[in-house]
């Protein structure tokens, strides 16, 4: 730890220095721990018992626990953000550090991951039981988990940027964990590729913002401050948040790029809780609420970009998931429509960041519970069709009460933990945002239309499928309880009655008066309990034809989606991806294997040129040397006449010629 | 006394016949009596060089030769019986077997 920094005001300051800071400052260990546990899990997890599960539950139960510490430690120091790193790297004059931000969000994101990771964890002992690669499974999870952490304590856009791309691994590999069938392998390929689309703009964002810095610093609060002192140019800085918010758009799963997250149900349910609906799809929204300096200094048009873009996705996603019949895509787009309420209220300011907060704090809970609950009725139906299912209640009393609250939640239910934040939602937007307060309303009727459809449809009336359905083991229904409870007590942190301690705790900066806006709150249940109502009218009794078909074309349009995935298919992936394809087998076979084939080519004639040159030149020297001695030898044997006279003559001939020689000399 | 030049021309001459039977004859024994002359010659030229230079090692040269003449002759002889006893001729021309 090179940089130590506790930014806060002055009468926290006074407050630190009697208080121990150990949580706080080794907030880094609670990213640290999962991913030792991963590691642990890939090399050693076979062998353990438990099958590798041990590693992940102890290293995600410490985080938990150390999170809490940190936020206990966090609100002991009146909120003062803390702040520590070390040199990562450096690319001429900017240095890239990688560290920890510890201030109100990360506080309450630590405990938001952890938690429902563990529950996951947990809970994947059972539902993933004897699965094939069931220990891969661990250390994927665990991978993820220290991924998403390390997005969340980030203090470098750079180790955010790390942290969010190993995320979207992950969450590649879980959806496509039952590879074998080829759908599930192309829901990976398709969340993968689609958040993709969204990273680019992101990574672009961080460029533009690191660029116009000057190359100094992607130090997240040294980019605020500096986008804060205003010195940078206002064009550049919306450019940059709208860019950024590209990247939120993708991961958030927010309209028009939403279309990953219903297919990314085909992983194991497990993984839809942890990865698709509780964190990495919030990590956008996270993403938009830690950089928010930028959004509130752009131009006013990029915060209404922001909810546009969240008000279609809400409402827009809420239609659709009126016509699912599969349990998991109902919760997929309730999840995109929830977080689309995050990322519109965002675009009123500083106050909807914090009624955001809020919402994701507490929809990480219940929409959690609700993918885990509906993990415990697929385990015991072998299906993920709400029409196959039906009357539950007797067989899984757990899982039905448990549901039963998530759902509540979900529809905004008071005293659970979803009225009392999409409470804060209506009352942000009630103030001068009227178009997206009715949107919101609009949504939320909706909301609880289809809630009330998939409660019913799943746990009431008889039993339609094969087999005995029968409660889920103890691992999967303890964490269905534990999430419960905290979607029942969650809700009354942020409470206007018992006042806004999650408030408090996130933003000590400016505390908002939180209060419990009568007209605002009768609504919310009047609207909530409507949508109950409606949903119970149309669906109390059950019907082979869903009573939805009879809204004719309105029907037909969401059933296909809005067509949008047929439009990115005809519209863009095969104008694109066909002329491409055809371009890449050309370039294949023509340049690609002409330049094997030249290649060989020529090998084969250099290696003719080498074998002749081998034959001839070398061979024959040496062959001809022995020719020549072979030769010459055959000349000169002749003399061997065996005639002694001659012999003799030789002989005095030579004497007769050394002596002329000797003589000379 | 004998002039020495003489003698050497005498030596000369006797080794030149000697040459000329070695390398013309074709009976084998006078190949060896030839080959006595070119002996018989050098120990001409030793005596005659002993006498002339007052030095007994020329005689004393020239008894060895004597002695190591007599037994080339003996071997000579002996080899030249036992071809004629196996070829039934004693012409070095056609005792040519040791050849390419």
């Amino acid at each position: 730890m090179v940089a130590a920094i506790l930014l806060q005001g002055e009468e926290a300051a006074e407050h630190v220095a009697a208080v121990p800071n150990w949580f706080v400052e080794h907030t880094w260990l609670v990213v640290l721990l999962p991913l030792i546990s991963a590691a642990l899990t890939l090399f050693l997890g076979k062998r353990t018992p438990g099958r590798g599960s041990v590693y992940g539950i102890a290293a995600v139960g410490v985080s938990f626990v150390l999170s809490l510490g940190v936020l206990w430690q966090f609100v002991q120091h009146g909120g003062a953000t803390y702040e520590s790193g070390v040199a990562w790297f450096q690319i001429g004059s900017l240095h890239v550090g990688a560290g920890q931000l510890v201030d109100g969000l990360t506080a309450v994101m630590l405990i938001v991951v952890t938690a429902v990771s563990l529950s996951v964890h947990i809970y994947s002992i059972g539902y993933m039981h004897g699965d094939q690669r069931f220990t891969w499974f661990y250390v994927v999870l665990s991978l993820f988990t220290a991924a998403m952490l390390n997005v969340v304590i980030a203090n470098d856009l750079f180790q955010l940027l790390l942290g969010w791309e190993i995320m979207g691994v992950c969450s590649y590999l879980l959806i496509g964990h039952w590879w074998e069938e080829h759908v599930n392998s192309s829901s990976g390929i398709k969340a993968f590729l689609t958040t993709r689309v969204g990273d680019v703009p992101f990574m672009f964002g961080i460029f533009v913002l690191v660029a116009a810095t000057g190359f100094e610093t992607s130090n997240i609060r040294e980019i605020g401050e500096v986008v804060a002192g205003g010195e940078l140019s206002i064009g550049i800085v919306s450019i940059a948040a709208l860019l950024l918010f590209g990247g939120a758009i993708g991961k958030s799963a927010q309209f028009p790029l939403h279309v990953w997250l219903p297919d990314a149900m085909a992983g194991p349910t497990p993984v839809s809780a942890l990865i698709h609906a509780a964190t990495m799809v919030a990590a956008g929204v996270y993403l938009v609420g830690r950089l928010f300096e930028i959004f509130v200094h752009a131009e006013p048009y990029v915060l209404q970009v922001v909810g546009v873009v969240g008000g279609i996705t809400m409402l827009g996603a809420g239609l659709l998931g009126l016509v699912q019949d599969d349990i998991k895509r109902v919760l997929a787009y309730s999840t995109v429509s929830q977080l689309g309420y995050m990322v519109a209220i965002m675009s009123i300011g500083p106050i909807g960041r914090d009624a955001a907060f809020f919402h994701l704090f507490t929809h990480a809970f219940f929409k959690a519970l609700l993918f885990l609950g509906s993990g415990s009725v697929i385990h015991a139906t072998h299906t993920n069709n709400m029409s196959e299912m039906g009357g539950l209640r007797r067989p899984m009393p757990v899982t039905f009460w448990t549901f039963l609250i998530g759902a509540a939640a979900l529809a905004g239910i008071p005293p659970l933990a979803g009225f009392w934040s999409k409470d804060e939602l209506l009352v942000g937007a009630s103030e001068g945002h009227e178009v997206l307060f009715v949107v919101m309303v609009l949504t939320a009727i909706v909301t609880a239309f289809y809630t009330t459809r998939m409660v019913i449809q799943t746990f009431f009336g008889a039993y339609r499928g094969r087999g005995h359905p029968h409660e889920s083991p103890v691992s999967m229904t303890g964490p269905l309880l534990a999430l419960a409870g905290a979607t029942v007590f969650a809700g009354w942190l942020g409470a206007g009655p018992v006042g806004a301690a999650f408030f408090d705790w996130v933003f000590f900066e400016e505390p908002e008066a939180v209060e419990l806006v009568p007209w605002v709150a009768a609504l919310s249940i009047g609207i909530a309990l409507l949508g109950v109502a409606a949903g119970y009218a149309v669906y109390r009794r059950w019907q082979e034809r869903d009573p939805i078909r009879s809204l004719g074309p309105v029907y037909t349009l969401l059933e296909n989606k809005y067509y949008l995935d047929d439009i990115y298919w005809k519209g863009i992936i095969r104008p694109i991806r066909d002329p491409l394809a055809a371009a890449v087998y050309w370039s294949n076979q023509k340049v690609l294997d002409g330049a094997v084939n030249g290649a060989a080519g020529l090998t084969k004639v250099s290696a003719k040129v080498v074998h002749a040159f081998d034959r001839n030149v070398i061979d024959g020297a040496v062959n001809g040397a022995g020719n020549l001695a072979g030769f010459t030898g055959g000349l000169l044997r002749y003399i061997q006449s065996g005639n002694v006279q001659r012999y003799a003559a030789f002989l005095f001939t030579g004497v007769v010629v050394l002596a002329i020689v000797f003589t000379r000399i | 006394m004998i002039r020495l030049p003489l003698v050497l021309t005498f030596a000369a001459v006797l080794f030149s016949t000697g040459v000329y039977g070695v390398l013309a004859r074709r009976n084998a024994v006078l190949v060896l009596m030839s080959i006595e002359l070119m002996l018989n010659a050098v120990n001409i030229n030793l005596v005659a060089f002993s006498q002339h230079l007052q030095q007994v090692t020329g005689q004393v040269f020239a008894l060895f030769v004597i002695a190591v003449a007599a037994a080339e002759v003996g071997i000579g002889l002996a080899i030249v019986i036992l071809i004629y006893r196996n070829r039934e001729t004693i012409n070095v021309d056609e005792v040519n077997l040791l050849k390419w």
